[in-house]
């Protein structure tokens, strides 16, 4: 079974189509790609909006969709918008039809399923003394954590896919999925070793990242089979060699022997892998291990507040060295001003140890200038504004008893705060039992073309 | 003793998010008698690395030697969740500044 993957994030960045177009001519079984990520941040989840513009994703589900009905081969979709939100789901769909009746497509069938989780479902949960398990050190999610929390999904496996491909769904847009699940799937339905399968899919799901050298949004092509796992660069400028299909194994995982997912995870320590050819790297060993028990990865995002972002600029050495009396001196008038609590005031001093934080070697020996960043968030956006205006102005005040400048601490980019995003957090990250695979996951099948 | 930077060494040094509460660090190197060097002299040890970054050992979620990959691999906890108040690395891409620079013995 041959998957053409054209995107590591659908929507996130375009499609470079050329190294598309060769994929195509290589008879693909299938067109597959992830449109999801939690990197983007709580915000996107929180407050149900995609972080991709709507003409990206459009311009990518374009290039797939025609592709697939004119190979006349199955295209899948999962963590639809980049959330997986029961609403990226809808967008997705929205577009797929669109394109269907502009391009006056054929008839055919458009399954899809969400993955959002209700409150009062966990809440039932957890009355039921069926544990929501912290992932990452995190404690059991208790309801505090869950009243803090605007939204949740959970990770779907393979299963859902499986199901809307027996219900003979052409196209398949899915809610939030483990990356690997959404390639893993039709190669599992069709009797393939699920530990290949897997494998495959945790390969592909970033696209080119698996090839060299780097270069994002270029289509890579896999094969599965009942002995091995084929990966090729499409691309005429990269290759998938053993060493960039290793490092990709991999990239933003914990540990490259184990990978995760509902219902098991595959074992990659007898993983062995061969130069094929000179674009091509083929792997043999991965073994897949079946959970003793199904559990589903939740993920979810709460508001803090509304948020304003302030600048300042310091250059004079002095003033560098007391920074932290500085802000200590804002924060003060903040307090005086808006009490203690009911407001967050954060400062980010870039040419120190911004990036780092207390992690930062070399915080004690900050550039020779400075420019702080202030958020500030609290309830209202009238409050967030004028708390960030007092935490940015009020370093311009600061008293450092030896400052030889007396007529403003700071220098200002702009004599003002900008309004931003509100904030977010990300108050889920747990796992949930369930009794069934599809427990959270309904999937729907609609028709679209002409 | 002679020494060399890591970053004269290492193919790669990078970092990026593993999840929302984690941070993973690759430094992966082209050939063998690099790679080897690296993971003898110590200088990536667990303890090196609480040492560079002023970390407890606590923190460090996992540490693996990835041969197929010619690759040092570790992860992790972050202080402040990915994209919270306060984080200014959503992606956590730039955490292995610190790295680039350690000396490496080389004989």
């Amino acid at each position: 079974m041959r998957i053409l993957c054209p995107n590591g994030h659908l929507g996130f960045a375009p499609i470079k189509t050329a190294s598309f177009e060769i994929g195509l001519d290589c008879a693909p079984d299938l067109i597959c790609a992830d449109s999801g990520s939690c990197d983007v941040g709580p915000g996107p989840l929180g407050a149900d909006v995609s972080s991709s513009p709507l003409q990206w994703q459009r311009h990518d589900l374009e290039h797939m969709l025609l592709a697939a009905r004119r190979l006349g081969v199955p295209m899948i979709v999962g963590s639809a918008g980049d959330t997986g939100s029961n609403s990226g789901v809808d967008r997705f769909v929205g577009i797929i039809k669109d394109l269907a009746s502009e391009h006056r497509l054929p008839r055919f069938r458009i399954g899809y399923f969400y993955s959002e989780v209700g409150k009062d479902y966990l809440r039932r949960k957890i009355a039921a003394g069926d544990a929501i398990d912290g992932l990452d050190g995190r404690p059991p999610l208790d309801l505090a954590a869950l009243d803090a929390t605007d939204r949740v999904v959970a990770m779907a496996g393979v299963h859902p896919y499986i199901e809307l491909l027996d219900r003979g769904a052409d196209i398949i847009i899915g809610g939030r999925s483990s990356d690997c699940a959404i390639f893993a799937a039709p190669a599992i339905r069709r009797g393939l070793p699920p530990g290949l399968a897997y494998f495959a899919g945790k390969v592909l799901e970033c696209a080119s990242f698996c090839a060299e050298p780097y270069a994002g949004k270029e289509s890579v092509l896999g094969e599965i089979t009942m002995e091995y796992f084929k990966v090729t660069a499409l691309c005429p400028e990269q290759r998938c060699t053993v060493a960039s299909v290793t490092a990709h194994t991999m990239y933003e995982r914990p540990n490259p022997f184990y990978e995760h997912f509902l219902g098991g995870h595959i074992d990659m320590r007898a993983c062995r892998y061969q130069q094929y050819d000179e674009r091509t790297t083929r792997i043999t060993g991965p073994n897949y291990v079946p959970a003793a028990e199904l559990r589903a990865k939740l993920e979810g995002a709460g508001k803090i507040g509304e948020r304003f972002i302030g600048m300042v600029g310091v250059r004079d050495p002095y003033t560098i060295e007391n920074i932290d009396a500085v802000i200590a001196w804002a924060r003060q008038q903040a307090t005086e001003r808006f009490g203690p609590t009911g407001y967050e005031l954060h400062y980010t001093v870039y040419g120190r140890d911004a990036v780092l934080g207390a992690l930062e070697p070399l915080r004690r020996s900050p550039g020779h200038e400075l420019c702080v960043v202030v958020q500030a968030i609290a309830p209202t956006q009238e409050t967030a504004e004028e708390v960030c205006m007092t935490g940015t102005r009020q370093m311009f005040y600061a008293r450092l008893p030896a400052v030889k400048g007396t007529a403003g601490g700071v220098a200002f980019l702009l004599d003002e705060v900008m309004p931003a995003s509100p904030a977010y957090r990300w108050t889920v990250n747990h796992t949930v039992r369930l009794d069934d695979p599809l427990e959270l996951f309904p999937t729907f099948i609609m028709e679209a073309g002409v | 003793m002679t020494t060399r930077k890591l970053s004269e060494i290492a193919r790669t040094i990078r970092s990026k998010n593993t999840g929302i509460d984690k941070i993973t660090f690759d430094v992966i190197f082209a050939e063998r008698a690099d790679y080897d060097l690296v993971r003898r002299s110590g200088v990536l040890s667990r303890a090196a690395l609480c040492r560079i970054f002023g970390l407890p050992e606590s923190r460090i979620a996992d540490y693996v030697e990835f041969d197929p990959a010619l690759a040092i691999k570790f992860t992790i906890l972050r202080q402040v969740t990915s994209g919270s108040p306060g984080d200014a690395d959503i992606f956590g891409s730039q955490q292995y500044g610190p790295l680039l620079d350690i000396a490496v013995p080389t004989g």
